[in-house]
């Protein structure tokens, strides 16, 4: 879902639990008694949970002082979220935290898991709190409960929320990578073509080529792809294009490197074998082109 | 708008310039073939550099220029088709076939006097 939609959700949900909040009257002294109480055991019930987190063995990558740091900014969020009855501080505390410790390498089941472990805690001192009144800690269950799950879950989907941001980073980081057109012999370019190809990348190395082919009135290109594991059938067409508008040029292009699962993406494709010269690695097409060329290479002694 | 065929020792230089309407080409193509008989040229240069767009029937035509010069025992080489043309080209299916290509007028020409040679 996209990100926008996703807010939007949460809001319609927010706005549904705001007005659960302003229907019960009895509802906003309970949560109020709660936060109070949580508040006052503040110190006590941390502790209890992180003696939890460490009994789960979760938070691992990190150390005792930051996960204690961790724990009572959280702990905060938490019962000002219970307080307030929003949710968009926690949100942004949640991304803020996800920014900082996906990096350490924290699992999305750890995240998960310590938020439930203080709802659990903070459920049992509730438990032990009110135990000779069963009626009145079923009223405040009712009030704490729908609130800790809506917590679990905005901390759980900012979590997710911010991995997503981070690959959706990376991916656009793969595709700038940028591809050099290099001058390795008069008249001879080699463009080395390392990781993933989508159309988009495929269409950049291409204009780059041609443009390359154009300034260093290059007769021969040899295009190497032993770096690229794989593609699809978008982009082998899109690499017979480029042969193609490169002999419109006046150049010769020689491919080399393709992988075993590379060539029989090709052949799957129909590749007319006629259309694209390939020599099996970067040597051979170097040492081809520069036949082309018209250059003989000779050991000096 | 009458495109300028130059001779070159033996062979014909046409230089297009940009925007020729389908009856400049057609035109292009009848003086290019008369040409090559009255000079009885061994070769002839087609430069596009101007041409930023290069559509089906210009692609056609070309073809045909090259087909009815080689009628003649003369060669044929495009020369100067711009990246962007080149892209479109390719991407419309238009290839030009087996006709020669070469980046410029001066590579076009080396094309030519190779062959010219090698033919001796």
């Amino acid at each position: 879902m996209s990100r926008e939609k996703l807010v939007a959700k949460e809001a319609t949900v927010a706005s549904s639990y705001a007005a659960d909040l302003a229907r019960s009257e009895p509802t906003t002294e309970l949560l109020r008694e709660l936060v109070a109480h949580l508040r006052q055991n503040r110190t006590l019930l941390r502790e209890e949970w992180v003696a939890r987190i460490s009994e789960a063995r979760l938070l691992t990558a990190m150390t005792k002082e930051e996960i204690f740091n961790e724990a009572t900014s959280v702990y905060d969020s938490y019962v000002a979220a219970l307080e307030t009855g929003t949710f968009e501080a926690l949100q942004a505390y949640a991304r803020n935290l996800s920014e900082r410790i996906i990096p350490r390498g924290v699992e999305t089941h750890e995240v998960v898991g310590i938020v439930l472990l203080l709802r659990d805690v903070l459920a049992r001192s509730l438990f032990a709190k009110h135990q000779t009144d069963f009626e009145k800690l079923n009223r405040i269950l009712d009030a704490y409960e729908p609130a800790a799950n809506r917590i679990a879950n905005t901390v759980a989907v900012g979590f997710v929320q911010e991995r997503e941001r981070v690959i959706r980073q990376q991916q656009e980081a793969i595709r700038e990578l940028s591809t050099p057109v290099l001058q390795v012999r008069e008249r001879l370019l080699i463009l080395p073509i390392i990781g993933v190809i989508d159309p988009q990348r495929a269409r950049q190395l291409t204009e780059q080529l041609l443009r390359g082919i154009r300034t260093n009135r290059a007769k021969v290109v040899v295009i190497d792809i032993t770096g690229v594991a794989a593609m699809d059938a978008t982009v082998a067409n899109h690499l017979v294009q480029t042969v193609e508008a490169s002999r419109l040029l006046g150049a010769t292009v020689i491919v080399t490197g393709l992988s075993p699962e590379i060539a029989q993406t090709l052949v799957t494709i129909g590749l007319d074998l006629g259309k694209m010269n390939t020599v099996g690695d970067l040597q051979g097409g170097i040492e081809q082109a520069e036949r082309l060329l018209g250059y003989k290479v000779v050991p000096t002694s | 708008m009458e495109v300028p065929i130059l001779k070159q020792g033996p062979f014909l230089i046409a230089t297009i310039q940009a925007a020729l309407s389908d009856a400049d080409l057609l035109q292009l193509r009848t003086a290019l073939v008369h040409q090559v008989v009255r000079s009885r040229s061994l070769g002839v240069i087609v430069d596009v550099t101007a041409m930023d767009v290069m559509d089906s029937f210009a692609s056609r035509t070309l073809l045909e220029i090259s087909h009815m010069i080689r009628l003649r025992g003369a060669d044929t080489v495009i020369v100067g088709i711009q990246p962007e043309v080149a892209f479109a080209m390719v991407q419309l299916g238009l290839t030009l076939e087996d006709i020669p290509t070469a980046l410029d007028l001066e590579e076009g020409l080396a094309h030519l006097q190779q062959k010219f040679q090698t033919a001796h």
